[in-house]
């Protein structure tokens, strides 16, 4: 049976959906749903443990072996992504109806679940393929299922938000489209592995420069690298709170994946680094962002803007580890993928506990709430503090990976600049902290009780493992490094 | 001379292309800007298309019958990148219809389909 | 804002006898393209599309109400699963017999290439039919509702 699970951990969800609209009852779809999630995440975790132990698994879709056939290519990176999206989705996954009954009519909600579950599909069909036109297929349907859970937020600007994500992501995924075609016409292939080693020949064509160009802004896209990221913040702000949580803590985790596996796995660090220096275009951009995110998100009136904004500082983050082109600054940027994943969903499971009361996501009506839902402000402030990077929280552990990927290349400027973008993360966090601790409670606070139990316990797992994975960097550091090597071809 | 009137696939695509993206960025109306989509989209199903295509070559189907000997001279065409569209037509019928039906939902709720209306109700509404 | 009343439509004696002789040829041409996959060009989604025109042909003419009694909403959801089951479990049943996901090879030693595509080539067309009907009754069943609320 441990041979089929990397077709497992695709299928699984995909054949769970279509079973949602048989169910139809929303709690058994909920509990279904819930289910299925923790089953993938046990088919991950076997895979990661799998591949840490005995390497790569290769498995041939219908009997075809590679590179004729479909092949799915499961390695340490490949295991650890499908971990992170399987593990976000199981937290978030039972406390979805809490804040979807909000938004859609509860006769039609198991339709929600099944959105949920062929998003999920997508994810780990991007995490664990080898095919690039399979790529191609799975970035389609996690975008289309996830314009869906947007527009399923509340109010009619949700709409737009999708509509307008919509038109961005489309175009983002024909670029990807047309540059496999481009990959294609060069080699005749369609297996990452196979095409790297047929592009060695033509390296130098202008063909590949252009397909490399398309990969690179159609992946930027979907992980809304600046100056790309506008769909976003418009996107987190009116999706329901749960969808954020788990875009922002997978979707655009698994598009910088992609983009990793193109810059690494087809065409290579020698081509990509070495000739057309990528790094002098993705290094600048990553620090604009960086920035330009963090000083957006000290200006916004809304929390799920704010932390939209933050999202996109904090991808600034991972992309610097990209381009840096180490081992060092690659696992900097896996680990803060993983790390981001869980605060950054953390956070936004708080604010769906604090809007689901409030019925408000402006910053200046949670005035006193640590009065009221003193656990949710704690959560928030632990997830604030790890966005800040304090030591003893997880984000404080891979923007050290950062720093030192810096220092190890000679760019003390560059680990300057990290640190200095940390501290206008306080700016953002504490705006948000000083409303909620020290302004007077407003009228609207005042008639507030905490979220029920069922909604705060995923939010302190999420929060609680920050602060775990923060002191116990063992897990996350290895795994993490042995699959930036095993992505740079080291191992 | 024979090179460019080989290359005139690549000027439809890329007059195509540019026709969708300019549709897309350029048009107010919602519905126009999902028309730009499509055609945008099906400048690379015409890319694709063309990359399948062999000079004299037929539909990919061998006409031997049981036992007869198949005729491996046969020039045909690629399959394959024929096949992978037939995905991304699926694709992009999707991406139409879930368009469309934000568009219809977006009428409802504002009123309009105009971007610029949009954009002035939502500033001067709030959230 | 003229609307085609679908009311008017099934008064037009042309258009009404034409789509009754049509329709049943659209619906087996559809079936022909399904079950021609196996020797030529042909197969599930274009079979699906065809048979889904029918369908909606009749729907157009006749009115949302005739199809939607002929085929409620509630049979086009579950036939929408069901074909993705159907697909899936092939996949399932492939992997149970010792094969790969998908690898027919296991379901029959002579055959089962043949079985396994027809199985699947079916899941994919009855997985059509229903997702374009579907967008189908989205779209049409919205605008009744929208002149109701008119009325």
């Amino acid at each position: 049976m441990n041979a089929h699970l990397p077709a497992l951990q695709v299928v699984l969800p995909l054949l769970a959906a279509p079973v949602c609209v048989l169910l139809r009852n929303r709690r058994v779809v909920g509990v279904w749903a819930t289910l299925i999630a923790w089953a993938s995440l046990a088919i991950a975790i076997t895979m990661l443990v799998h591949t840490m132990e005995h390497g790569t698994i290769s498995y041939a879709l219908g009997g075809w072996e590679s590179p004729l056939g479909i092949e799915l290519r499961v390695d340490v990176a490949n295991a650890f992504l499908a971990t992170i999206v399987t593990g976000i989705a199981s937290i978030v996954l039972p406390y979805g109806p809490g804040s979807a009954t909000l938004a859609i009519p509860q006769d039609r909600q198991y339709l929600f679940y099944t959105a949920f579950l062929l998003c999920m599909t997508g994810l780990l069909g991007m995490s664990v393929t080898g095919d690039a036109f399979n790529v191609f297929v799975f970035v389609e349907i996690t975008s289309l299922s996830s314009y869906t859970l947007i527009a399923l937020g509340k109010g009619r600007r949700a709409l737009t938000a999708a509509f307008s994500y919509l038109v961005m992501g489309t175009i983002g995924g024909t670029f990807i489209l047309l540059a496999i075609g481009l990959c294609y016409q060069m080699t005749g292939t369609l297996n990452m592995a196979d095409m790297a080693l047929r592009l060695q020949p033509v390296m130098g064509t202008r063909t590949v420069l252009v397909a490399f160009g398309f990969f690179v802004v159609g992946a930027s896209i979907k992980l809304a690298l600046f100056p790309l990221h506008q769909w976003m913040p418009n996107a987190y702000t009116h999706a329901p709170s749960v969808v954020s949580a788990f875009l922002s803590a997978t979707a655009t985790k698994v598009s910088y994946f992609v983009l990793v596996r193109v810059v690494f796995t087809i065409f290579g660090a020698a081509y990509v680094f070495g000739t057309v220096h990528f790094e002098w275009l993705l290094m600048p951009l990553s620090i604009a962002a960086m920035f330009v995110g963090s000083i957006a998100a000290m200006y916004q009136t809304h929390i799920k803007r704010l932390l939209a904004y933050s999202s996109m500082a904090q991808i600034g983050y991972m992309t610097l580890g990209l381009s840096m082109n180490s081992v060092e600054g690659l696992t900097g940027g896996l680990v803060h993928l993983f790390n981001h994943g869980l605060m950054k969903g953390g956070l936004f499971l708080v604010v769906a506990n604090i809007t689901f009361r409030l019925n408000s996501s402006k910053i200046q009506d949670m005035a006193g709430l640590a009065r009221k839902m003193p656990w949710t402000t704690l959560a928030f402030a632990v997830g604030g503090l790890s966005l800040i990077g304090v030591p003893g929280t997880a984000g404080f552990i891979s923007k050290w990976y950062l720093v030192q990927a810096a220092l190890m290349k000679g760019q003390i400027w560059l680990a300057l600049l990290i640190l200095m973008s940390s501290l206008l993360a306080v700016g953002y966090v504490w705006k948000v902290i000083e409303v909620m601790l020290l302004k007077p409670p407003t009228k609207r606070v005042e008639n507030t009780t905490p979220a029920p139990l069922r909604m705060i316990w995923p939010v302190w797992v999420m929060i609680g493992s920050t602060v775990v994975f923060g002191l116990w960097t063992t897990w996350t550091g290895t795994v993490a490094e042995v699959a930036a090597e095993t992505l740079m071809g080291l191992r | 001379m024979s090179a460019i009137a080989g290359l005139w696939v690549y000027a439809v695509v890329i007059v195509l292309m540019m026709t969708g993206l300019y549709t897309v960025i350029s048009r107010d109306n919602l519905v126009k800007k999902i028309m730009g989509l499509n055609i945008f989209q099906v400048s690379v199903i015409m890319f694709y298309v063309a990359l399948g295509k062999v000079d004299g070559g037929t539909a990919p189907i061998f006409q031997a019958a049981h036992g007869e000997h198949v005729d491996t001279e046969v020039v045909f065409s690629n399959p394959l990148p024929h096949v992978l569209m037939l995905t991304a037509i699926v694709v992009g019928i999707a991406t139409t219809a879930l368009g469309l039906a934000l568009v219809v939902r977006i009428q409802e709720a504002y009123g309009t389909v105009e971007e610029a209306e949009l954009v002035r109700i939502d500033q001067e509404g709030g959230l | 804002m003229s609307k085609p009343n679908p009311m008017r439509m099934r008064e037009m004696v042309v258009v009404r006898e034409v789509s009754r002789i049509l329709i049943p040829f659209i619906l087996l041409f559809a079936l022909y393209v399904q079950f021609h996959g196996d020797f030529g060009p042909g197969g599930g989604f274009q079979a699906g599309v065809i048979f889904a025109a029918g369908l909606v042909l009749y729907g157009l003419i006749h009115g949302l109400d005739a199809l939607q009694r002929a085929v409620p909403p509630r049979l086009i959801e579950v036939l929408a699963a069901g074909g993705v089951m159907l697909y899936g479990g092939v996949g399932l049943v492939t992997i149970a017999l010792g094969g790969q996901f998908l690898e027919y090879k296991v379901l029959d030693p002579h055959h089962g290439e043949h079985w396994g595509l027809l199985l699947i080539e079916g899941g994919v067309g009855i997985t059509v039919t229903a997702s374009m009907t579907a967008i189908f009754y989205a779209f049409a069943g919205r605008d009744t509702v929208q002149n109701q609320e008119k009325r």
